[in-house]
This record gives structure tokens, sequence and C-alpha cells, in this order.
């Protein structure tokens, strides 16, 4: 049987096969490898995305049938939700925030770390090391290092002779607080992607110009930074992303208090989509969410990776 | 050159760059920067494991210094406890069983689309990555939905064939970028020598494909270790949480008596960071590859 087919199907492979996209070898493999990833994506990633997309138009309590068409009243609802401007907000403040203190923070440190000297790769190893702690477990060592009765922030005040507040129950720190925990948590992620760019320059191009004599700011400034441009267009584009889905860190921290003042987007569609069971609800949110996902991707494609390019 | 011919033969093959350089690479003001930042990331690792050792009253009058007596009580209390190994055996269990899955099936797939021809595979190859771009939380809804109706629910098989449903998009990429460079001759060779695709698959590629089931590998089991948001809404009965609800329940019943929290933190962040220093290489070429293709 397989002595059979080889012999017409060998020339096959040595010439370009062109014309004959599958060929009866191909098929069976094909039909293995395959329908589990295919069959797992599909009813796990791609319908649950689809049916979101249903659900979000629809009044529904996840029992019985989905039948109550209630048009784009969920988004109306959503949009006018106090606490869904609010989650917003946030989510914007933290993006901001990641852009002007973290990623400065990790190029900063990331030319350092990039070159070769005695103890450059323990600290890489450190400054890393909190991105790959579990959010709830940084969540949780925040939430002692804020709190007020036995953290470290009232020795911090206890040392300057005032009263600091409870951060995490104050409307106008909780953000800040919140901000520096991410700080703490990432800017390791993104130094780790600048140190890979910077280390990926050829060495012959900053030692001809430190060789003409140009000083080690304007090398970083007019050689580093441009040639690794495209580190940064990724990381930037990974702590968007990334603020918008912040999630696992709020819980530990605030749960999303005081008084819903710190949300993101995706606590709000914790507390007021799932838990209430609000299913109409909560899928415009994820729509939204979604949307705002897809199209920075998309605008990230099309602008900067464009740029980037040329 | 004045310099060289001062200093003795043997230092000058080790200085010699240095001084031609003028200055050393990392400029004090940089290493200040970078105690600072250190200092930054310690203090809170520092102050949880030293934490768990004092009384609530030394934590508000020495929580910096080493604590008066080592007391170990909350630690063993943890340890002999019901809640701490249970916990940590079952996100083992789901941890373990995501990646083993992830691998075969990324694997499979990714090895399809790079070395079978066939009708559709750039269209299917673009559909399967399309999960880039939806993080699990957008789906996490409907998905509670969805393993609810398939009876999935509060089932570690449930957050199993989820995260390796999640997980796929990028463990292809991977494995799909991985294979293209491998020597495509492999293939021809073992294909004129009459050999099977899956025969191929399984004694070609996997076995020269270490070093990226090794990324693929330690990048999902990290993801499934920290997960929180899928098992939380997926499990509801203690026996089944994993070490992130435990953490969470047991922070939940003790309030604020920080050190027993403190104590249980350490417990649960120790084996993961032994396992970050054992594993932060396949980490890291995971981040900058994925980063860099993606």
């Amino acid at each position: 049987m397989t002595m059979a087919t080889t012999a017409p199907s060998a020339p096959s492979v040595l010439m370009p096969r062109r014309k004959r996209y599958m060929d009866r070898k191909s098929l069976i493999p094909l039909l293995l490898l395959l329908p589990p990833s295919l069959i797992l994506f599909v009813t796990f990633v791609a319908l649950p995305m689809v049916d979101a997309a249903t659900y979000s138009f629809f009044q529904w309590t996840g029992y019985g049938p989905v039948t109550n068409f209630v048009g784009f009243d969920n988004y109306v609802d959503v949009l006018t939700h106090r606490n869904f401007a609010t989650s917003v907000r946030n989510s914007l403040i933290v993006v901001a925030a990641s852009l002007l203190i973290q990623l400065p923070l990790a190029l900063w440190v990331s030319i350092a770390l990039a070159e070769k000297a005695r103890g450059v790769v323990w600290i890489r190893t450190l400054f890393f090391l909190p991105y790959m702690l579990a959010e709830i477990a940084a969540g949780l060592i925040w939430k002692f290092v804020y709190d007020g009765n036995y953290g470290l922030v009232p020795q911090i005040g206890d040392a300057l002779h005032t009263k600091l507040p409870f951060l995490l129950a104050d409307k106008l720190w909780v953000i800040p607080a919140i901000m520096l925990v991410i700080v703490w948590k990432y800017f390791g992620f993104h130094m780790m992607i600048y140190i890979a760019g910077l280390q990926s320059i050829p060495t012959e191009v900053v030692e001809a110009a430190r060789l003409d004599g140009v000083k080690k700011w304007q090398i970083v400034r007019y050689i580093k930074i441009p040639m690794i441009w495209s580190s940064i267009v990724i990381s930037v584009f990974f702590s968007i992303t990334g603020a918008l889905q912040l999630f696992d860190m709020i819980i530990p921290l605030t749960n999303g208090g005081p008084s819903n003042s710190s949300h993101t987007i995706v606590s709000f569609l914790y507390a007021f989509g799932i838990l209430r069971m609000k299913i109409g609800f909560g899928a415009a949110v994820s729509v939204l969410l979604c949307i705002a996902c897809v199209t920075v991707a998309i605008v990230y494609r099309r602008v900067l990776f464009k740029s980037e390019a040329e | 050159m004045a310099d060289i011919a001062l200093s003795t033969p043997q230092a000058t093959t080790t200085t010699s760059p240095r001084k031609r350089r003028q200055r050393p690479a990392i400029s004090a003001v940089q290493w200040l920067s970078l105690a600072l930042v250190a200092i930054f990331i310690i203090v809170p690792f520092y102050t949880t494991l030293l934490g768990g050792f004092k009384s609530i009253g030394e934590l508000r009058t020495n929580p910096f210094g080493l604590p008066q007596t080592w007391d170990a009580s909350n630690f063993l209390g943890i340890l002999f406890g019901p809640t701490l190994f249970r916990s940590l055996g079952n996100s083992l269990f789901v941890s373990l069983a995501t990646v083993v899955l992830s691998i075969l099936l990324a694997s499979m797939t990714a090895f399809a689309f790079a070395h079978i021809r066939f009708f559709g595979s750039k269209f299917l190859m673009s559909f399967l990555l399309l999960g880039l771009l939806f993080p699990s939380a957008t789906a996490i809804l409907p998905l509670f939905i969805k393993m609810r109706d398939l009876g999935l629910l509060d089932k570690h098989l449930g957050i199993i064939v989820v995260q390796v449903a999640f997980s796929l998009s990028f463990s292809i990429l991977l494995f799909h970028n991985f294979f293209k460079q491998l020597p495509k001759e492999l293939v021809d060779a073992a294909r004129m020598d009459n050999c099977g695709y899956l025969r191929i698959y399984w004694y070609v590629t996997l076995p020269l494909s270490l070093p990226i089931i090794a990324t693929v590998g330690v990048f999902n089991f990290v993801g499934s270790w920290n997960s929180f948001l899928l098992p939380l809404i997926a499990l509801n009965t203690d026996a089944n949480y994993t070490w992130p609800l435990g953490i969470m329940q047991f922070q939940g019943e003790h309030g604020s008596d920080w050190p027993k929290i403190l104590a249980y933190l350490t417990l649960t962040i120790l084996p993961a960071i032994g396992f970050f220093l054992v594993a932060q290489r396949y980490i890291i070429s995971g981040l900058t590859g994925g980063a860099v293709k993606g």
C-alpha cells in the first residue's frame, strides 16, 4: 500500500509543488494535527467573542433562553454608568503614567544594565523579579506596605513627623499608589525588552562613534535610542494593552474601592457584570474593551510599525 | 600608549580597552540610580519575608529591623494547615497539564503550518493568531457561560482547556518561527525516505525543538501558575482552589493579622522565586522572541 503510493508522489517532492495543494499523504496528518487546536480555539476563544457581541444586545441574567432583545440599551447603560467613566479614566491614567514614568525609568536603567560590568546580571535579575511574581502576591505585598496601621507608609509618616493618609482608602491617593505598584511590578519587563534591543546594536557602531569623540549621552541620544526604536514601539504597545487589561492587582489592593473610585475596565466588568450576573451589561463592556484593544493593535500596526519600517 | 607602557604586561590586556574609553561603562550617577531602584525593589520583599516572623506589635514598632525573636509559629501553622499544600498542589497540577497540552497542540499545529502545504493554511494561521489581539479578560463573561453549559465549572479540566485555548496563539507563533528556521533539508530528506509527516513531526522536528519547547513551556507555566481571574470565576469549592484563590481566602479570613498573611505570602512566593532563578533565561527568550516577531 505504501509502496504503491510512493512511486507517483516522489517526483512531487523533488519538483516545486505548484498546483497540487493537498496530496493524499498530507491529508491524514492534517486531520490529526490541526483539529485539536482549532476545536479548542473556536470553542473557548472565537465563539465566546461572538457570544459577547450577541449577548450585548439582550437583557439576560444567565438562565433560560436569550430572548429579551434590547438593542443598544446595554451600551447606553454602560456608557452612562458613573463608575464606567471612572474606570476608563483610571485606565487612561495608568497608560499615561506608564508612558511618562515607567518607560523612561526602564530605558534609563537598561542603558546602564546593557553594558558588560560586574554585578550587572544580578541587578537585571533583581529588577525582573517583580514581573515574575503573581499579580495577587504583588498586590498583597503592597497592600501591607500601604497599610495605615501596620505597614511601611505610617512608619515613613512617623519619620517625617506627619500623619500620612491611608493611601488605599483615600480617593485622591489611591490611583497614584496603584501606579507605584505598577511601576514596581512591570518596569523590569520593559527593561528586558530594551536590554535585548541595546545588546543587538553592533558594537562597531558604538565603538566607531566613541573613537570619533562622541560623548556618551550623545551616543545614547543619537545612536542607541534610534537603533532600539522598534523595542520602544513594542514596549509602548505592551504597556497600553496591559493597562487596558489590568485586573488581578486591583482586587487584593483595593477591590475597586474606596467607593468604586479605583476600578479599571476589567474590574468594573467583574464587579458590575459578572458578580451581579448582568450578562448583557457585562458583554457590552467586553465588546467595548475588545474594540479598544483591537483598535490599538490596528492603529499601531498601521502607524508606528510602518513608520519604523521606513 | 603612555599608559600601556607604564603598566605591567599582565595588566595591559585587561585595562587597555577601558583606558582608551577614558571612563567606566557605567557612571557613578548611573550606579547611584541603580542602587535607589534596587532599594525600591527590595524593601517590599524584605519586609514581607521578615514580617512573617514578627508579632503584630513588632510590625508597628520595628518594621525594617530583624525580628527580636525568630518566631516560626506562623510558618509552622500554615505548613501544617490544610490549605497551603492543597492549593499549591492544585496549581501545580493545573499548570503542568496546561503546559503539556499547550506544547503538544501548539507544536502540532505549527508543524502543519510550517511544513505541509494545503489550501487555506495562510487563512487558518491568521485566524489562530487572532487570539493575540484578545486578552482572555475580554471574553470572561461568555466564557463563564460556555464553561457552565459544558459542565466545566468548578473542575480543573475546565481551567486547563481554557488556558490552553488562550495560550495557543502565542505558542503557535513561537513554534512556527522556530520550525521555519530549522533546515528544510531535514524534512525533505525524511520525506524522500518515505517517512510520513507524523513521524517526521515526532522523530525529527520535536527532538530538534527542545529550546523552544522549554521557552513555551516555562512561559505557559508561569502564566497558568499566576492566573487569577479564570479560577476566580470558574472554581467555587475550597478543595479545588488554586493558590491565588487560596491566599485571597486566607487573607479574607485573617483580616489584618499581617504576620500570618505575610508568612503565607512568603511560603507561596519562595517556590516561584526559586523557579524563576532557574528558568529565567527561557522566559526572557520567550519575551524578546515574541516581542520581536509579534
